[in-house]
């Protein structure tokens, strides 16, 4: 994360989406996360990337002083029954929870079901679309008025 | 009367490029031969294959990658991969191993076991080979950062074999440039990583002499989204470092070159695939006469193994992917690989199950047995259009290897971003082109079903990272502590100064030094690697 992004904060009038895009965990493979920062950003969000190897605790206080909207994080090692848990964990204990926490990677269908039950708003699977994410983006996000 | 049903007319879906962008022509003909040589296969530039009767002396190696949950799982795997008539085994790493991280290290934390088998001593790397003999079996290992500790451990469980290293036979995959470029699982900065690879490549060289000691590889380049060009002009361009150094480490080239080894993607598009292989044997042997003066036969032959294309693989109506599988599979048995593995079906939800990695073996069986297409050396020599794609794959790469000359090597052009950028920009717009729907996938953006069918996945127990634990946490209770420091240091020094590693390393290994502890002991010395990342 570059220091220009932290003193260059938006201010309230900018109503673009804030959205960090994360990798965590030990994996390296980070072709899907680079393609939908991109994409999110060609569709006028703002884009914050980790980069790799992101403990939770990185990405939660990254999310809160980039005051994002939305985290989206990308796993693709099956490491996310471990992972996941302990993101949604932090942002209740720091009160974030209007923060949406969206997941794309393998996750088979059962993991799914079950990330989304406790606290993931969205599971994008391979094969969904650019598109898909960026409208579940722009329709769950509550811009301020 | 039931309702007529609104028949469309085919469509016309026929691109005019190839996957990665090369312009097509509608067809072509003997004016496109002029740059196609008139030698037989076996002959130099090799193009046309390395050996003068390719699969009649040796089918290509079935390899199908494997290794998960525990070492003793992984073992029965391996154990029944033989069984079903597979000839080479490959061993697939968890991330902790790769990252150089014990099962016990916090940041294993739920990924022990997932990717790939975790092998945190020599402990179980012996469970590992439990009754499969390492002087009859070749044994392929996928691991980079951390190579030069899984070898040792190779090493040290085949003298327990009682096998003598000159029989050992099989390929380290220990191509950390692409690491940097692509797979991004590097622990140390680029020029200690480089140092170790070339200790890797020197201690076989001297001692195991029948053992390919590096696997140059654009597999991971490609999956991560480069073009056919970008892989195989990046890859080359990794032999070349590999090669450079070496030589300045005092090496002779045809002492070693005849022992590195490459491998590619085989992806979607049929013929560019062919076109890439073939190029890629003509650039090499030029290279390792012309610039680098090899005179072994055997250091200008460039042999590879291929895998077919992960990334392809789809989601949706999975059992697809059995038959997007036997055409990559085709494409790389015409292109004259020397060993394959052919991914199953069910890949882009976990890892395999057992039937569909069975499925998958047995596609490479159809095209040994009974397509007839390994009977005649390169078949496909001579057709105006496939010598032509050769030919202008040939000089696109040329054209990528002389920008990365220009950029000082490999090292610097990764320090300024430069594959990394490249591949990137190629994988934003491959993307792009699939939403638009100018790239079809059968089943993703085209010929789309409502309900997808309920496949059986293979689930990893959610307990092996529990029972790795306790195994490490006996083993660090039974062994002998004092050696373990005591050899650590050692390597410590050995780093520290300019001598080969390996002997340090292999007495870190005998003594039960684990995986998480050699590597922080070099990470003491080494420091390690941060990218900066290129969106």
């Amino acid at each position: 994360m570059s220091s220009n992004a932290v003193y260059n904060k938006t201010t309230s009038m900018d109503k673009r989406i804030r959205v960090l895009v994360a990798k965590p965990g030990l994996d390296g493979h980070d072709r899907g996360a680079k393609v939908i920062a991109r994409a999110l950003r060609d569709a006028g969000m703002e884009v914050i990337y980790t980069g790799l190897r992101q403990t939770p605790e990185m990405i939660v206080n990254a999310a809160l002083q980039e005051d994002v909207q939305v985290i989206g994080v990308s796993i693709l090692s099956g490491a996310h029954n471990a992972i996941v848990p302990r993101v949604l964990d932090l942002l209740r204990e720091k009160d974030m929870t209007d923060v949406l926490l969206i997941v794309g990677g393998t996750i088979p269908d059962t993991d799914a079901v079950r990330l989304k039950q406790q606290g993931v708003a969205a599971v994008f699977q391979p094969g969904a679309s650019l598109e898909q994410v960026i409208e579940f983006i722009r329709s769950s996000v509550k811009q301020p008025a | 009367m039931s309702k007529p049903l609104a028949v469309q007319a085919s469509p016309s879906l026929a691109s005019t490029q190839t996957l990665s962008g090369l312009p097509l022509e509608e067809s072509y003909g003997p004016e496109h031969l002029a740059s196609a040589g008139a030698e037989r296969p076996g002959e130099f530039p090799y193009t046309r294959g390395i050996h003068r009767s390719m699969y009649r002396g040796k089918l290509w190696t079935m390899r199908q990658f494997s290794g998960f949950s525990t070492p003793e799982e992984t073992n029965r795997r391996y154990r029944y991969l033989l069984s079903q008539g597979q000839t080479g085994l490959s061993v697939a790493f968890d991330l902790p191993t790769l990252m150089g991280y014990d099962a016990d290290h916090p940041a294993s934390l739920g990924e022990v076991g997932k990717c790939g088998v975790p092998i945190s001593s020599l402990e179980d790397m012996e469970t590992v080979f439990d009754a499969i003999p390492l002087g009859d079996v070749s044994v392929s290992m996928t691991i980079n950062s951390s190579a030069p500790v899984a070898w040792c451990m190779y090493l040290a469980a085949a003298e327990k074999q009682g096998v003598p290293w000159a029989r050992l036979n099989g390929t380290l995959q220990n191509d950390i440039l692409k690491e940097y470029i692509a797979q991004k699982e590097y622990i140390y900065p680029p020029r200690p990583s480089m140092r170790l690879v070339t200790d890797v490549l020197e201690y076989a060289t001297r001692h195991v002499p029948k053992y390919n000691p590096v696997s140059i590889s654009g597999y991971h380049i490609r999956e991560a989204g480069s073009t056919a060009v970008q892989e195989l002009a990046f890859t080359l361009r990794d032999g070349i470092e590999y090669v450079e150094w070496a030589l300045a480490r005092g090496l002779d080239v045809d002492d070693f070159a005849p022992r590195l080894s490459f491998f590619f993607n085989a992806h979607n598009d049929f013929f560019e695939e062919i076109a890439k292989y073939r190029a890629a044997r003509k650039i090499w042997a030029h290279v390792m006469r012309e610039r680098f003066g090899a005179k072994d036969e055997r250091s200008l032959k460039l042999r590879f193994h291929s895998q077919t294309a992960g990334c392809s693989l789809t989601w949706q109506q999975p059992y697809n992917n059995i038959v997007r599988t036997a055409i990559q599979a085709l494409a790389a048995v015409l292109g004259g690989t020397q060993s394959l593995h052919t991914n199953s079906l069910d890949e882009a939800y976990a890892l395999p199950s057992e039937q569909a990695v069975t499925i998958a073996l047995r596609t490479q069986q159809i095209i040994a047995h009974e397509s007839g297409v390994p009977s005649v050396a390169d078949p496909l020599g001579g057709s105006y259009f496939v010598e032509e794609l050769t030919h202008k794959i040939e000089q696109a790469a040329l054209d990528y290897i002389r920008r990365i000359d220009d950029m000082g090597g490999m090292i610097p052009a990764i320090e300024c971003g430069f594959p990394q950028s490249e591949i990137a920009d190629a994988s934003y717009r491959y993307q792009q082109e699939q939403e638009r729907g100018d790239r079809v996938t059968v089943g993703v953006n085209r010929f789309t079903e409502q309900q997808e069918q309920p496949l059986e996945i293979l689930q990893i127990d959610e307990s092996a990272e529990q029972k790795q634990v306790e195994k490490l946490t006996r083993l660090r209770a039974r062994r002998d502590n004092a050696c373990v420091t005591e050899a650590l240091q050692t390597l410590r020094t050995a780093a520290a100064g300019d001598a080969n590693t390996i002997p340090a390393m292999l007495d870190c290994v005998r003594a039960y030094a684990t995986t998480g502890e050699i590597c922080e002991a070099l990470r003491d010395v080494f420091g390690s690697w941060q990218e900066t990342s290129v969106l």
